[in-house]
């Protein structure tokens, strides 16, 4: 599948467009690298400073003393250790919520992909029309009605919404339809096994990329998650990450104020490496995932 | 150890029902007889004590941080109170998550930290308890008359928690370094400034960026404007009064001269010019050491406090800038309980004494009085006793000052109106104005009567 592809680009690569229009490209793509990879730097660097160094340095290198490992225990330790507990809350929501609309979109895509049956079109236009609506704008729509429901301010709060995932659903549609072949289904049927049994001994094999592109998305969104819980919770216990973070970086503000820069800074920093490690370990996947049902087989 | 919390609980109850007679022996200025044992109808004082004893559950929204510690002396005092505190984080996100649970009809506290501005909007939304009928009224002479005022209008809406009466705050080693005088008129301070720039450019007398409403509003409080009326569903607003014009007249001229720096109030450059004293004069609060010490360590020992400067060179008025009230919410399951709570939270010497070891800076009389405030000497002030020149502004905070009943919205669109100015370094009168245009569409929106 990829092959065509790959020759189609080296065919145009000889063209003599090429080497102007690369070397254009490549200097917007270092650009866009500088770009990108400028605020990590910042952070990474800004993570070793004290606070007072902080204020009184050049933010893009090093400054007084080396504190990062400091910054680190004190991250750990502030307010009682509640960072833990907003990581182990990140990790919970990321496992049920991306876990769950993994799943759910596996599924679902599936069925859509490989049955026939009355009512697909409109199943069709109100997924499509589910991804063209942000969440962000169902947020409050979301919090008055888990509000009748007595749902606030628990984990379900972000747990639900976040299994909803129309575009994942899509994307194993599209996947399914072109990489498990209907023949093989046949197959497997005239063999005598039930759809359950060919769904997960045969069709999930072949949607393995397709659903880790699919989790990659979800695990990215729900880990990054900050309107939603930001409107749900009220209890610092439940929080995840990014509204710990916030919540410490407000507390510069007003009447009472505690600044915590340097934790802040050492805070995100430590959020951001876990969805690192899951990026680049799980990117192979996602690229192969992209380019599904780009290319007619 | 249950000797050690039975103890404590005849300790506090001594304390209160001396503290009560001590209250009825103060309050008999003519006001109509009531008696403070409460035979009214909402049970008073002993519906209190009753609800205490009794127990149960209340949760408390605050951003204050003394809370963990006063939440657990009061469990220790009352130990069948279990008390459920939420962190808000600060002002804003606490008021945001308070409407949301108030329009939702359920999730808000019982409890609740509020700032004086912010009170009345949530008062005329009938979203909080009347404390009357709890017998609170009692405790008036305990509190400042500014910010025993902030809390009761038409009802007693909260107790006050603390109070910030404007001072001036200045760096004295970049005032020794380019010699100059602690103004103590505007006029002083706008040459004060000048003389700052003209040495070093680096160098402003102060920040202001036109975002801060809350600065905004004191700064025309203490040039003796009182540009809001309130009277149940009539509201005055006059923007262009003569203190407010006093006000706009000389900050304009600082901003068109550019001797205000714009940076914006806490942020981490607001912090680091602090500390390096490139922001060398702060008009704020009586709170604000708490901040400079917790945020600005690299500036310890350059800092000093004044009087505010005043227009014309006569006694010193100032204004309240900040503090902040708890109040209980028409949502709590228990309001006697919650009531306790508060009362036990802004009137027991064993909580304000917690609320003072942080940093606090209080608004009840006894306290600001007592020597041993007075004569703290603080480290971060190079060993000055600043509570003598806050407690002073204290006392003379300008009177009848009104917050609108929609200041929340009010402050949240004063950018708006106002921030424009400062970057043209036009006439901040023209913002102003821009900002009454606004407020005045909005209250009749909302149904009030609005004159001008």
């Amino acid at each position: 599948m990829t092959t065509p592809t790959l020759d189609r680009l080296s065919e145009r690569s000889s063209s003599w467009l090429a080497p102007r229009s690369s070397k254009l490209l490549t200097a917007a793509m270092s650009l866009f690298v500088i770009y990108s990879l400028l605020p990590l730097a910042w952070l990474t660097i800004s993570s070793t400073k004290t606070m007072d160094s902080l204020f009184g340095s050049f933010g893009l290198w090093f400054d007084g003393p080396f504190a990062l490992f400091q910054n680190i225990h004190d991250t750990f330790v502030y307010q009682d250790g509640i960072f833990l507990r907003w990581f182990g809350n990140t990790l919970l929501y990321v496992v049920l919520g991306a876990g769950g609309a993994t799943a759910l979109a596996t599924l679902a895509g599936y069925g859509l992909a490989k049955f026939v049956f009355p009512g697909k079109r409109g199943v069709f236009a109100v997924v499509l029309g589910a991804i063209a609506v942000p969440g962000t704008a169902l947020a409050v729509p979301t919090f008055l009605m888990f509000s009748q429901m007595g749902l606030t301010n628990t984990i379900w709060s972000i747990v639900i919404p976040s299994l909803i995932s129309p575009f994942g659903l899509y994307l194993i549609w599209v996947y399914a339809v072109d990489s498990v072949p209907t023949e093989l289904l046949e197959a497997a049927r005239v063999d005598g096994a039930g759809e359950l049994r060919t769904f997960f001994t045969i069709s999930l094999r072949l949607l393995v990329p397709g659903v880790v592109t699919v989790a990659l998305f979800s695990i990215v969104a729900t880990w990054n998650n900050y309107f939603l819980p930001l409107i749900m919770l009220s209890d610092p216990n439940l929080f995840p990450l990014t509204i710990g973070l916030n919540q410490w970086n407000q507390q510069a503000s007003g009447i009472g104020s505690e600044p915590v820069f340097n934790l802040v800074i050492t805070g995100s920093l430590l959020t951001i490496v876990p969805i690192i490690i899951v990026f680049l370990y799980l990117q192979r996947y996602w690229q192969s995932g992209l380019s599904a049902g780009s290319v007619k087989q | 150890m249950t000797a050690r919390t039975l103890t404590r609980v005849a300790a506090a109850t001594a304390a209160a029902t001396l503290l009560g007679a001590g209250l009825v022996a103060c309050s008999d200025g003519g006001s109509p007889g009531g008696s403070p044992d409460g035979s009214g109808p909402g049970g008073g004082a002993d519906a209190i004590e009753a609800a205490l004893e009794a127990g149960g559950s209340i949760t408390y929204w605050t951003w204050t941080p003394s809370a963990e510690a006063q939440v657990a002396a009061f469990e220790e005092a009352y130990p069948n109170v279990d008390v459920t505190l939420v962190d808000t984080g600060g002002a804003n996100d606490n008021n945001i998550k308070l409407q949301n649970a108030i329009s939702a009809g359920s999730g808000a506290p019982d409890v609740v930290q509020l700032e004086y501005q912010a009170l009345p909007q949530f008062m005329i939304a009938d979203s909080l308890v009347d404390l009357t009928d709890y017998g609170f009224g009692d405790l008036e002479p305990l509190y400042t008359p500014s910010t025993w005022a902030s809390v009761s209008q038409d009802g007693i809406w909260g107790l006050p928690q603390d109070s910030g009466p404007m001072a001036l705050f200045y760096n004295k080693r970049v005032f020794d370094e380019f010699g100059l005088e602690v103004p103590t008129t505007w006029d002083e301070y706008i040459d004060a400034g000048r003389a700052l720039q003209a040495a070093d450019p680096e160098y402003y007398i102060t920040n202001d960026s036109g975002t801060d409403a809350g600065f905004g509003t004191a700064m025309i409080w203490q040039a003796g404007g009182r540009p809001f009326a309130v009277d149940g569903e009539n509201v005055t607003i006059d923007l262009e009064d003569e203190g407010a014009q006093r006000w706009a007249d000389s900050w304009s001229t600082l901003v068109q001269e550019d001797l205000v720096s714009q940076i914006a109030g806490w942020s981490d450059e607001w912090f680091a010019g602090l500390a390096s004293g490139k922001i060398a004069t702060l008009p704020i609060g009586a709170w604000m050491p708490g901040v400079f010490e917790s945020g600005t360590q690299a500036g310890a020992g350059d800092w000093r406090v004044a009087p505010m400067p005043t227009y014309d060179g006569g006694e010193p008025v100032t204004a309240e800038n900040g503090g902040s009230a708890q109040v209980v919410t028409q949502q709590s399951d228990n309001p006697a309980l919650a009531a306790g709570f508060l009362q036990w939270l802004n009137s027991s010497d064993e909580s304000i004494q917690v609320f003072l070891d942080k940093g606090g800076f209080p608004a009840t009389v006894k306290e600001l009085n007592s020597e041993e405030f007075l004569s703290h000497q603080s480290d971060f002030f190079g060993g000055q006793e600043i509570n003598r020149v806050l407690v002073d502004a204290a006392n003379s905070v300008g009177t009848g000052w009104q917050y609108l009943p929609w200041q929340a919205y009010a402050n949240s669109v004063y950018a708006d109106a106002v921030g424009p100015v400062y970057l043209d370094q036009g006439d901040i009168n023209d913002g102003l104005v821009a900002w009454q245009e606004q407020n005045v569409t909005y209250g009749t929106q909302q149904g009030f009567t609005v004159g001008e």
